[in-house]
Order: structure tokens, then C-alpha cells, then sequence
């Protein structure tokens, strides 16, 4: 039938060809299917209805539909027919290119394709379908977990052009099985494996491309470039289609996001599974997702000491992941579900039946495989429905889709056939007699029916047997009752009625003989099974907390807070306060926070509803400031160019650094997120408190002063980075300063024209250049050795403004006098020195004497470790170099507030600032004061008695979980190994 | 770490630039020494409050109250309020085998090889380091110069920080052999795109037995006529026959356990964990056995995001507190440069558990019992070497930790180095500005 069908079909699409095998002929044939349950939507159900297709087209869907005479009519009653799958974040029959290899080990920094765009990594110019071979095995593959339409691309490169709609027929041909080309746009994050071209090496810096190519083909569209760009071209073709992004985790989403919204983009997001983490802000995209369908499996945990690795986060995730489409559901996110991680197709239904057991509802569940991605990507009228005109892909099951056990028979692909399980399989399971010769034997057909067993007895011996059962024919073969031989009976029956049923037997010796089995009375042989069921719930009894939800934390790890802490008014009374005002150290003081800020300082506060808190031998100071960490972001170096002023650390912080925790642990409460040193001119950076729990955003400064990273020395000359990398300019500190002078120039001149109101191509790199022309954008420069710091102070002047820090600074005790008198603040370590050669003069006394000669000094960390404890490194300039003790504090709190230009809220104890304290323990500046309390805008984020409650849960939840998933492991289910996820420890030479 | 470590440069450096001469060994003490009036932390627990301690010819005659009715000897130093340490000791450090972590021709740490025990870091001791003489003022006055890399990485010395050279700076020469256990994990091939995570060790047990083949055929090896000659063999007598101890450089619990039971199946006498991050999981095994611990650097990120913030801070308490002797070691990144910074280390364990006797035993008298050279230093007892220093407060605590005056077997030091040299220049240059 189905050949005719699509002679039908082909005959349709090309009307008038040459035919030189026979008669030409058309079909024009209707196919009927009566008594089904259609799901003609996930919405529109008819209980009991007609679906007619012809041509590989829905003509009709209903309970009443008029069967035409020329048609064909299956019965299916009993069974449910539902709108085949549809996956719209696919690669089927399009190869990934392969990477590049052999060729120069020297970094390549310009594009390898002419007339393109600068960047290899952006190739709208790409489309799938040009890559495209159908892929029959995988094709049948997807058809059997239920996929009738795929929408592949090319998964390669950042923005990586269009894709195609391909009908997974494995019948016909190409001519009816691409259904679209050029539909949808497909971008990621990752760089082309084509192209062996540096830039970007880090997320920041895709960002800031991605950004770029807008601003480029909005340039180029104006026709200011007289050059072909072919990528820029495509780019433009390809704006108005839908844009899929592969974002991969919910805070990607949440950050290409934000560029979508910058250029009146709104990105189809390709999700992680972990947005139910952060579901409020994901909701506030507007975005619709589509979400792989891969759940973690167990670890395994029995090694006790291996266990120990698994982050708590980790065991969690394994019991909440499944729930993410549920919560997704419930918060009216648009979500399609997709195979993209999973290893088979095949996945796809277990995974689905645990996220429906985990409380996403069955419409939802269809939804999301049917009519949401046929209308992300547009195609709403053609796929995902079986309403009249819609493709005829569809599937016949056994019943209800998504219950376990039922069988998909039939998955029709535009009009097409093919045959999964077959409909109407006779169950021959049971218990019969039958009697050959003067025996008698009992027949016991019992298994799976795809993998029957029998058990032939005859005089209450056992006969080794063997059954197949196809098609309604049995084949049964057992040893003859002379069991000292080795021979066997063969019986061939066709299965026409399970209550009896007869056949031919074929004996050893080759007579024949007349079979028929009859089936037994039933008898009550529950009691088996009825064992079962009581053992399997004793041990359901057992794991009665496997049922136990563990819910969401912020952030969603270990020392995460259940809800969010919230403003205090808290009095400190009797405390000994470290102002860094003109008051100095007070004793016996009390002060009083509401609001956020604080509010009174003085003896003999009260303050009605305040949470009063007794400071008697204990030490009240503002927050540490670090100016200088790395830490809670997910880049550091963007190190594809000598300059990234493009990148900005603001689109990569992240919330969920443990470091964050574990710094207000240390007494710090803000900190600066520099850039890395790779490169002379870095990118931007971050300047945020350290909220523990809160959004990436929310950490982020209100009306933040605007900072850039350079770097001087060794780092940005590549000294220390192989021999490989002798190539990109600059490679000495001569070449260092002429790098700024050509920059800065081009900035200048960029500004002039900005300015004038003239056209101008919008460039992010000379924009924030020009910031810093125009005062509005500070330099925090990593720097060495005097020579190289003298040299930026003098380029700065020539350009007629001002270094703001210098950080590491360590010769700056060399050149104190005209760091002072330039205005510049020197950020440095307290005792680092003798890890390259550039520090072999860097003393500990270099805060000591920076200080003296007037500079504003701050003692930085650039290190996650050393950070939580920068009061002991304040305190090493008491050590050396005599500083007083409430001089050292303020390199630590008032003076990098200083530096960052937010002194006006922070770093000091005054009326009206923030509420950013610690309470100590002890001097701070002592190695024995323990932060007990550190408070950020007047909410507690790190106690030291709820840390120790924390210690607890935490511990309690993982045992229960690693309970839990030993128990997975002894039912049966898969585990993986335990791997022990590694902490990189980001310095500014971290490379990405 | 400040450079990227990947592909380190072999840069042929000329030393021109390095003019300022490393500080002078002291003369030999040549007449008595009395401190009087200090707080003496003996290094073994107990305090003397206003104490006279007195030494010549390099011992200690006289560890006591200034109450004491005695003649004081020599040079009197009146240490009124100020405070009187032994010598603090730092084991398991690269001191003087590198000088410029990212210049490899100042890299003497690490030898080709997977067993070299052989192999002896005493002659490669760097005495003019000018990293070592940085120790010095923050009252690090000895160490274990020990060598990195390998299986076995090879043997160790216990020196004293201010010496012409390095047979002149040995308090004890091949102290022991430094082993490093399998690690129970192994990292993904990330450049053949395998993720980067840790996972199983596969060949744990495999390179377990490559140990103890190791073990057996140089057993056999020295218990006959040694011939033909085996180097290797031969250096590791000293750990059948007791005279050198075994450094086992392990941090989790199965590994101690495993390298612990393993050991002493194989009748190695003296043993050491060197890291022990976990051990405090495995104390009753090391109790049990008597095997000492060289805790790894205080100041370090706890192991997991779970771990609690301060389990690196509380570790020694919790070992202690159990019955292991402890001492405090300081090896990772920036080792060398970051090792004057053990009395800081020993001070966070004051804060977090221990008293500050107690914490000052780790980086004194227990390092000195674990090396083996109690005998000679470790604590202020008469008999000892005048190994100790004055400080002006606190030595535990940065913020105090100022030394005044600081010898070595009665030696008096300078306590001047390149960093304070520079100090002095720069701080005169603006003042004659």
C-alpha cells in the first residue's frame, strides 16, 4: 500500500517528467483510519474518530468524517494515533567538520577565509542543507522513538547559519523528505572547529563578537563597506528568521539573553535542564527553550571513600533534574523537548516518563514534542498537528503514549508507513496441555512477547524446549522424552484462537503427527505474585524518603539559603568600632543598621525592633574590599588579541563560585573581578558584593564605576608562554607602549569622529578606549618592574589622563614619588615575589613605603584562597614597614573603596553608607579574629552559628541522597563512576 | 601561581642584574649569650614567664626563670616583654632548589625518573638563595630541602638557614626518601577532548604493586653482596635498616590507610605522611602505629565546595586533639617564597583549636621529632642548639611577629636580605629627595 502511496506522492510533486517504465500512473487514494483515539492536538482529543489521509496529507480529522469511496480504511480501534515528534535542535545527516589538526603550533590570530567576515567563527554563510546526506539508520532510529520531522544544522562555529526541515522518511527520496531549507538561524558557543583562529578563547569574548557582528552588519547594510563580506551578507538574509541559540545552561541563557535583547533578537534558547534553579529570571527572558531531555543517572557510591568527591550539588541535581520541565510548565515557560545529549533516541521516553512521574502533565509532555517546536520554528499549519492540510506523520499506539509499557506500532512520515511493533500481536502466554502419541504435556508459554519462554513437562519430567512465536506462527522444539539421547520434537502451529490451537509435530525419526494444545482452566496461580507484591513494598517501606523532595536552594549547592535572607535593623552594642573615619578605633560603642545603611554610631543607642547584638570583646569593621580577585566568574583571560577592551566580566560573573561564600566567611563583602593579564589592554570588569544566593545582576554595583584591566611585563610579552606563542605583537616591553600609543590613538580619532555627528562604525573596543580619553573609565593595570610603570603614567599624560590603579604594582616603592605625583593608587600584595623573574625585587615593605610617599595603597589577593583572609595580609605592613594598625585596616577596606571610587558607600563605618560590616572576633588584623558575622546592605549573608546549622543539613542531605542512590544501584538502575569535578584556581593568567 | 606554568620558558638567564651581595654567614659564637626577662615558649608546650636563657659555644646552658640566683654568662640581651622562640623548622620544602619559579634554569627540584631514590637534594641546597635568606627574619631557621617529581622522588636533608655552603648547613644529611602514593584519581585527557574532571584511578593497584616490587627486589638487593652496584637499591637500605625514615606524600584516607598498612607489612620502620588532608579519617591507623604527620599547608581551599571553610584550619586541632603528632609543612604553589610564612600557619591553627603552645610545637619540637633531630633542636632545652630568636611580640601572629635578634647554635644572624636592603635604599631615596 505504501508504494502506492508514494507514487501518489512523487507524481504529485512532479507532475510532468519523462517515464520510460511503464504507463504513467497516479494514485489518487484515500487512507482511512477508524475507531482510533486522536490526539489531533495535545489539546483536541477525539475519543473515537476517523483520521483520512491522501497525497502524505491530513485531509480530514473527526469523529464523523466521510470515508470517500476510493479509499482504504484500517480499523485501529483500541488504539490512540498522536502527532508524530518533532526535534528541532538536531544534526541528523549533517557532519560536524572535523578539527583541525597538524599544521603551525603557533597561535593563529587572522581569519583564514577571504571575503568573509574577520572572524572564522561566524559563519551565517553555512547552511545545513548544503552538508545534508540523509541518514537512513539514524533516521530509523528517531522513527522508533517516535520522530516523524527533524530540524538539523550544522553544529559548529558561533553563529552557524540555517537549517533544514527533514521529514525522517526513509522510503522516498531527498525531493520529499526536506521539507525547509534555510529555516532558522543557529548560534552557539563555541568556535568553529574549521578554523584554528584564537579569537575569542573565552565566553566574554563571544559575547563581545557576537555584539560586534550586529554592530558590523548594521554598518554594512548602510553599504559603508566596500568590501565583500559574504558572512555579513548572510547575517543580514538571515536576521528575520528564527534564532536558536545553544546556550546550554540557564545562566548562559540569562546572559545571551541580555545581547538578544541589545539588538531586538529574542533567542530560542537550547536550555541545560538546570532552569528550574533559577526559574523566576528565566521566565523574565520571554524566551522559549528547548530543552534536552538528559537527566543525570546515580552515581555509583559505594566506595565510601570515593563518594566522599560527589558535591552535594551533584547528588541533588540527580533527584531534581526531572522536575525541571514540570516547574518549567508551571511557570508558563514555552519549552520543546529535544534528543540533543541524549546518547539514543532511545532515551527520550524513559527520560520523559520520569519528568511526567515528577509532575509534568501528558498534554504538556506532547506539547512540547509536537505543536511548541512546530511553532517555534513557524510551521505550525504543516507539523505537529493532525489538523487538515498538516503533513500525515503520525503514530499508532498501543494506548496511552506516555504510559509505560506501551508500544508505538506505526509511525507514519508524510503519508508513509513504517511498521515499528506490529498492531495485532496474539498473546499466546499461558499454561496449555497437549498429547502426542499416548503422552501428555504441559506447555507453559510465559516472558516478554517479544522474548517468549516455554516449559514443556511431560510425567513431571522437564523437557528442555525452546519457542518462537511470529507473524501467528509458533515454533516449538523440545527434547524427546527418551532423555538419553539428544534429540528433539519440533512443532509447528498456526496461532489463530489462544484457547486452543493445533498444529504439525515433527518427530526425531521423522514421523508427523497432529498436534493440539488446549488451554487450562484458570486456576488462582496469583499467589507468586502476590509474594512479589508484598516484598517489593516491604522494600518501598525502605526507601519511603525516596519519595522526599529536596527542594531548590540559592544558590542551588552546598550553604545555599532555602529562602533568601532578608534586611535587618541590628544594634551592636559595646563593640570596639574600626571607623577608617577621623574618629579612628572606637570603644564601647554601639551602632545601629536599619534600612541597609547605617544609621547611628554612638554609646547608648536603642533602637525599637532592632535585633540587638552584644559586641562586648569584639570588633566591628566595614566589609574587605578586594581589588583585586578572580573569582565568581566563569572567564578571567580573553586572550585572542593584544586588546580586549570588547569584554566585559560583567557578562560572566557567577553566582554560584563557593569561593563567594567562602570570602564572607573571610570578613570580604566586595570585591573587584578583574580581567586576566594575557593580553596589554584586557577587558572590563566587574565591580560586585559579595550576595550570596543572589542573581548574577543583582550582585553587580548600582551605577557601577566603569573599570578596565591592562597589563604590563611578562604576561601580555608571553614570556612564560611556550615557544609556541613568539608571534603576537608585542613580545617586548618596547612594543608594550607602542600597542597603547596606537590604541589609544585610534581611539581618539574614533571619539573625533563619534563626536563630529559624522557616520561612524560602532566599535565596543574603541568606544570603551575612548571612555578612558574621556575620563569616564579607570585603569586598574597589573605591572611590574619600574621601567614598565613609568611608561604607562607617561602615555597616560601624553593622552592627558590618568592611571587610576596600578594593581600588583611591585616595584612601585621604586617609583612611589611619581606615582604619586601622576595620582595614581597602588593595589599590591602584601609578600608575594620570586615566581618570575619580574619579581625578583618585589619586597614586603612595598605597601609600606607607597604609603609613605602619599600613594593610596590597598593590599589585593588575586588569589581565591589568600582572599579570605586578606586582614592577616593587612596586617603583614604593621610587620613590615611599621604601618599603624587602623593605617593597615584601611588598605584592605577604605582604600580600595578608594581606588574603585565607591568610598562613597563603602570601606568606612559612618552614618549613611551601607551596611557592609564583619564582626570579629577579635583584632582584625590578628590571625586569631574570626569573621563571625558579615553583612552586606544590612542582610546577614555568613553567620558563623547558622554555618555551623548549615554543617549540618548539609551533612544529613547527602547521606540521605547517597542512600538513595545506593538504593538505585541495588534495583538495577544504571550508575556512572564517581568523578571528582576539578576547582580551577583562577589567577590573571588563567586562560579562559 | 603569577606565570603560566605550561610550557615554561628555558630562558638562559644572565644574572647581571642581581648585584646585591647575599647576606654573610654568622661567626661561631665565640662568647656566652643571657636573654633575660623574656617570655620563652619552650616549643614543647610549656612558657616561661621572665626567663632567663642562656647559651655558648652553640647549646643551650640554661633554659630557666630570671628569677634564678645564677651567674649570667657573656652578653647579657634584656628581653623584657619581648618574646623568646626556638627556631621555627620547615620540612618538605624546595628552599634554595629553585630560585625563579618560571625560569627553568633555576630549577633544581626535580629529576628525570620515576624511582629515584637515589637521588639527593643536600648538594643542589642553594645556601645564597636570596629566597632563603627571606625566611630568616620571620624566624624560619631550618628546614628539610626535599625533592620533588616521581614515584620515589628521592632524599631529603635537614638544614639550618645560614650557612657558606651546604655541607656546612647540614643538621642532618639523608634524613629519608620522599615517596609519592598513587592517587586514587586521574584526570581526564582533556587535549583528546576527555572531560577534565577526575575520575577512578584504574591503575591504582597496578602502580601499588609496582611499589612493592620496587620494595622487594631492593630488600633482596641489600641483603645480599650488592653486586653489581644498584644505586637506587642501595639508598633505600636506609629504610629497612631504620636509618632513614619513609616520607609517604598522601592525602586521602584510603591512601594513608593503604600506604600505612603496606609499609609496615614490608617492615619499614620509620614512617611519615606527608599531607594528610584526610587524616583525620585515619587517625586510629596512624595511632595504632605511630606514624606522624606533616600536615599539609594550612592556608589552603578546602577539597570540595561542600567541605566546611575552615576544615583546612582545623585539621591540625582535630589530629592533635586525637593523638597524632603533628607538624606543619608548606609545599604547593609559591612554595619556597611563601615558606616564611609557616609561623602564620601554625597561628590559624591557635585560631582554630589548638593553644598557642600547642600550635608552636607543630612548625618546632614535633617537626624535630618527626625529622629525627630533636636531639639537637626543636625546643628551648638545655643541651640543644641555640637555635631561637627574639621577637618583639606574638611570633604566631603577623601582626607581632617581629624579630630582633635571631641565632643559629648561638650564631648571631643577620637578619638583613636583599628585600630589606632594598627597603632601606628606596625608603632613603624619597627622604634625601
Amino acid at each position: 500500500m505504501f508504494v502506492l502511496l508514494l507514487c501518489g506522492f512523487i507524481l504529485q510533486a512532479q507532475e510532468n517528467v519523462p517515464k520510460n517504465n511503464g504507463v504513467k500512473t497516479s494514485n489518487a487514494n484515500y487512507t482511512a483510519f477508524t475507531n482510533a483515539k486522536i490526539y489531533v492536538s495535545p489539546t483536541q482529543i477525539i475519543e473515537k474518530g476517523t483520521l483520512l489521509i491522501k497525497d502524505g496529507k491530513v485531509v480530514s480529522t473527526g469523529a464523523n468524517v466521510t470515508i470517500p469511496k476510493n479509499c482504504i480504511t484500517v480499523d485501529v480501534s483500541g488504539k490512540s494515533i498522536y502527532p508524530s515528534f518533532i526535534d528541532i535542535y538536531s544534526t541528523f545527516g549533517v557532519k560536524k567538520p572535523s578539527r583541525q589538526t597538524g599544521g603551525s603550533r603557533s597561535p593563529q590570530y587572522d581569519a583564514s577565509r577571504e571575503g568573509y567576515y574577520w572572524n572564522d567563527h561566524i559563519r551565517p554563510d553555512k547552511d545545513a542543507i548544503d552538508l545534508y546526506s540523509f541518514d537512513s539508520k539514524k533516521a530509523k532510529e528517531l522513527q522508533k522513538a517516535g520522530f516523524g520531522v527533524v530540524n538539523t544544522h550544522i553544529e559548529d562555529g558561533i553563529i552557524r547559519g540555517t537549517g533544514a526541515l527533514i521529514a525522517l522518511n526513509t522510503e522516498g527520496t531527498n525531493a520529499n523528505r526536506i521539507l525547509s531549507q534555510r529555516s532558522v538561524q543557529y548560534s552557539g558557543t563555541r568556535k568553529s572547529n574549521t578554523s584554528r583562529q584564537a579569537y575569542p578563547t573565552s565566553l566574554m569574548g563571544t559575547m563581545a563578537l557576537l555584539r560586534q557582528v550586529n554592530y558590523d552588519a548594521d554598518w554594512y547594510a548602510k553599504g559603508n563597506i566596500k568590501e565583500k563580506d559574504r558572512a555579513l551578507e548572510a547575517f543580514l538574509e538571515n536576521k528575520n528568521l528564527v534564532q536558536i541559540m545553544e546556550a546550554g545552561s540557564k545562566i548562559n541563557a540569562l546572559r545571551f539573553d541580555k545581547i538578544g535583547d541589545q539588538f531586538n533578537t529574542q533567542y530560542v534558547f537550547v536550555g541545560g535542564g538546570d532552569e528550574y534553579e533559577n526559574i523566576k529570571d528565566i521566565k523574565a527572558t520571554n524566551a522559549k527553550f528547548i530543552i534536552p531531555l538528559n537527566f543525570p543517572v546515580a552515581y555509583d557510591m559505594e566506595d565510601p571513600f570515593l563518594a566522599r568527591s560527589v558535591n552535594l550539588a551533584d547528588l541533588r541535581k540527580w533527584k531534581q533534574k526531572p522536575s525541571n520541565p514540570k516547574v518549567l510548565a508551571d511557570n508558563g515557560v514555552t519549552f520543546a523537548l529535544s534528543t540533543y545529549k541524549l546518547k539514543s533516541a532511545k532515551e527520550l521516553m524513559p527520560n520523559l516518563l520520569k519528568a511526567i512521574k515528577a509532575g509534568l502533565s501528558k498534554e504538556k509532555a506532547l506539547a512540547a514534542l509536537t505543536t511548541v517546536p512546530a511553532q517555534i520554528i513557524g510551521k505550525s499549519n504543516s507539523i505537529g498537528t493532525l489538523k487538515t492540510g498538516a503533513y500525515a506523520n503520525f503514530l499508532i499506539t498501543s494506548g496511552d503514549l506516555f504510559e509505560k509499557g506501551t508500544k508505538i506500532h506505526q509511525n507514519w512520515v508524510t503519508g508513509v508507513k513504517n511498521e515499528l511493533s506490529p498492531m495485532d500481536v496474539t498473546d499466546i502466554r499461558g499454561d496449555y496441555t497437549f498429547k502426542l502419541g499416548n503422552n501428555d504435556y504441559d506447555l507453559s508459554i510465559s516472558g516478554a512477547p517479544e522474548k517468549l519462554k516455554a516449559k514443556v513437562m511431560s510425567d513431571s519430567i522437564s523437557l528442555g524446549s525452546r519457542i518462537s512465536f511470529k507473524d501467528d506462527w509458533m515454533n516449538l522444539t523440545f527434547s524427546s522424552l527418551d532423555t538419553t539421547k539428544q534429540e528433539f520434537v519440533r512443532i509447528v502451529s498456526n496461532v489463530l484462537d489462544t484457547n486452543s490451537f493445533s498444529g504439525k509435530a515433527y518427530f526425531p525419526n521423522g514421523n508427523e503427527m497432529t498436534f493440539y494444545a488446549k488451554k487450562k482452566e484458570k486456576e488462582e496461580k496469583k499467589t507468586d505474585d502476590k509474594k512479589k507484591d508484598a516484598t517489593s513494598k516491604k522494600g518501598d517501606a525502605k526507601v519511603a524518603d525516596a519519595k522526599k523532595e529536596y527542594p531548590v536552594t540559592f544558590p542551588n549547592m552546598a550553604y545555599g539559603f532555602k529562602t533568601l535572607p532578608k534586611q535587618e535593623t541590628v544594634l551592636f552594642k559595646n563593640v570596639t568600632v574600626w571607623t577608617n573615619e577621623k574618629e579612628g578605633i572606637l570603644k564601647n560603642t554601639d551602632v545601629l543598621i536599619k534600612n541597609g545603611k547605617i544609621s547611628k554610631i554612638g554609646t547608648n543607642l536603642s533602637a525599637s525592633g532592632a535585633t540587638v547584638v552584644d559586641g562586648t570583646g569584639k570588633h566591628l569593621t566595614s566589609g574587605i574590599i578586594d581589588e583585586h580577585a578572580h573569582i565568581a566568574t566563569s572567564s578571567v583571560n580573553e586572550s585572542g588579541h593584544n586588546s580586549t577592551a570588547e569584554v566585559t566580566i560583567e557578562d560572566v560573573i557567577n553566582p554560584e563560585d563557593i569561593n563567594i561564600y567562602r570570602n564572607l566567611a573571610g570578613g570580604v563583602t566586595s570585591i573587584q573581578i578583574l580581567h586576566g593579564s594575557a593580553n596589554p589592554i584586557g577587558g572590563r570588569s566587574a565591580i560586585i558584593k559579595l550576595k550570596w544566593g543572589e542573581s548574577a545582576d543583582n550582585l553587580i554595583y548600582k551605577n557601577s564605576p566603569k573599570f578596565i584591566k591592562f597589563a604590563l611585563g611578562e604576561n601580555v610579552k608571553q614570556s612564560n608562554w611556550g615557544d609556541n606563542a613568539r608571534t603576537r605583537f608585542p613580545q617586548t616591553r618596547m612594543g608594550v607602549e607602542q600597542v597603547y600609543i596606537d590604541y589609544f590613538q585610534r581611539a581618539k580619532e574614533y571619539d573625533a569622529l563619534k563626536k563630529s555627528g559624522k557616520p561612524y562604525r560602532k566599535d565596543t573596543e574603541l568606544e570603551t578606549l575612548a571612555e578612558i580619553l574621556n575620563k569616564e573609565r579607570f585603569i586598574s593595570c597589573h605591572s611590574y618592574v619600574q621601567s614598565e610603570i613609568n611608561m604607562l603614567m607617561k602615555v597616560a599624560e601624553q593622552f592627558n589622563f590618568n592611571i587610576n590603579t596600578f594593581t600588583h604594582i611591585l616595584e612601585g616603592y621604586k617609583v612611589a614619588d611619581k606615582m604619586k605625583k601622576h595620582g595614581v593608587g597602588g593595589s599590591t600584595f602584601s609578600d608575594w615575589w620570586a615566581y618570575k623573574y619580574e619579581v625578583n625585587d618585589a619586597i614586603p615593605f612595598n605597601a609600606a613605603i607607597m604609603h609613605n610617599a602619599g600613594v593610596t595603597v590597598a593590599i589585593n589577593s588575586d588569589d581565591s584562597e589568600m582572599s579570605r583572609r586578606l586582614n592577616q595580609e593587612a596586617a603583614k605592613s604593621v610587620k613590615y614597614g611599621n604601618i599603624s594598625e587602623e593605617d593597615a585596616w584601611k588598605f584592605v577596606t577604605l582604600n580600595p573603596a578608594k581606588l574603585l571610587h565607591i568610598d562613597d558607600r563603602v570601606g568606612s563605618v559612618k552614618t549613611g553608607k551601607d551596611a557592609d560590616l564583619v564582626l570579629w572576633s577579635d583584632n582584625p588584623l590578628s590571625i586569631y579574629a574570626k569573621a563571625e558575622r558579615t553583612i552586606i546592605d544590612g542582610v546577614t549573608y555568613f553567620d558563623i552559628n547558622r554555618d555551623a546549622k548549615l554543617r549540618q543539613e548539609l551533612k544529613q542531605e547527602k547521606n540521605e541522597l547517597t542512600t538513595l542512590m545506593l538504593q538505585a544501584k541495588n534495583k538495577g538502575l544504571k550508575t556512572k563512576p564517581i568523578e571528582k569535578k576539578v576547582k580551577a584556581h583562577f589567577h590573571c593568567d588563567t586562560d579562559f | 601561581m603569577k606565570y603560566l606554568k605550561i610550557h615554561i620558558l628555558a630562558v638562559a638567564l644572565l644574572f647581571t642584574s642581581i648585584v646585591i651581595a647575599q647576606q654573610t654567614p654568622a661567626k661561631k659564637q665565640m662568647q656566652g649569650v643571657s636573654i633575660e626577662g623574656a617570655t620563652a615558649h619552650l616549643g614543647n608546650g610549656e612558657v616561661i614567664e621572665n626567663a632567663l636563657i642562656m647559651f655558648e659555644n652553640g647549646k643551650l646552658t640554661f633554659v630557666g626563670s630570671a628569677n634564678s640566683k645564677i651567674a649570667r654568662i657573656g652578653q647579657t640581651i634584656n628581653a623584657k616583654g619581648k618574646h623568646v622562640y626556638p627556631g621555627f623548622i620547615a620540612p618538605n620544602s624546595t628552599l634554595g632548589l629553585v630560585e625563579i619559579d618560571a625560569v627553568r634554569a633555576t630549577q633544581d627540584n626535580d629529576e628525570v625518573g620515576v624511582m629515584n631514590p637515589h637521588i639527593r637534594s643536600l648538594i643542589a641546597y642553594n645556601t645564597e638563595s636570596k629566597v632563603v635568606e627571606s625566611m630568616r627574619p620571620n624566624g624560619v631557621l631550618m628546614a628539610q630541602i626535599t625533592p620533588r617529581g616521581g614515584r620515589i622522588s628521592g632524599t631529603s636533608s635537614v638544614v639550618q638557614l645560614d650557612a657558606w655552603n651546604w655541607e656546612d648547613a647540614a643538621i642532618k644529611k639523608d634524613d629519608g626518601i620522599h615517596l609519592n602514593w598513587p592517587s586514587p584519581f586521574s584526570r581526564g585527557r582533556w587535549w583528546l577532548g576527555e572531560p577534565a574532571a577526575l575520575k577512578i584511578n584504574k591503575n591504582y593497584k597496578e602502580q601499588v604493586e609496582a611499589i612493592a616490587n620496587y620494595f622487594k627486589e631492593s630488600k633482596a638487593y641489600n641483603s645480599s653482596n650488592k653486586t653489581p652496584r644498584h644505586l637506587p637499591f642501595e639508598a633505600l637500605d636506609g629504610i629497612f635498616n631504620g636509618s632513614k625514615k619513609l616520607y609517604i606524600h598522601v592525602g586521602y584516607e584510603k591512601g594513608i590507610t593503604d600506604a600505612v598498612t603496606f609499609f609496615k607489612e614490608h617492615n619499614v620502620k620509620n614512617i611519615v605522611i606527608i599531607g594528610g588532608y584526610e587524616a583525620d579519617l585515619t587517625t586510629n591507623i596512624l595511632k595504632q602505629h605511630n606514624v606522624p604527620v606533616l600536615l599539609k599547608r594550612v592556608h589552603s581551599e578546602p577539597v570540595t565546595d561542600d567541605s566546611d571553610y575552615d576544615a583546612p584550619f582545623r585539621l591540625a586541632n582535630d589530629l592533635v586533639k586525637a593523638g597524632v603528632l603533628v607538624g606543619l609543612e608548606n609545599a604547593g604553589q609559591m612554595e619556597r617564597m611563601n615558606t616564611r610564612n609557616l609561623p602564620f600557619l601554625a597561628g590559624t591553627c591557635a585560631a582554630y583549636g589548638l593553644t598557642k603552645e600547642e600550635a608552636l610545637s607543630l612548625i618546632t619540637l614535633n617537626t624535630a621529632k618527626i625529622l629525627g633531630v630533636d636531639d639537637k633542636v626543636g625546643s628551648l632545652e638545655v643541651g640543644k642548639d641555640a637555635t631561637l630568636f627574639i621577637s618583639e611580640g606574638d611570633a604566631l601572629d603577623m601582626r607581632t611577629n617581629k624579630l630582633i635578634k635571631a641565632f643559629i647554635e648561638g650564631r648571631d644572624l643577620s637578619l638583613e636580605s636583599h628585600q630589606t636592603e632594598l627597603y632601606k635604599r628606596y625608603s632613603n631615596k624619597y627622604k634625601n629627595q
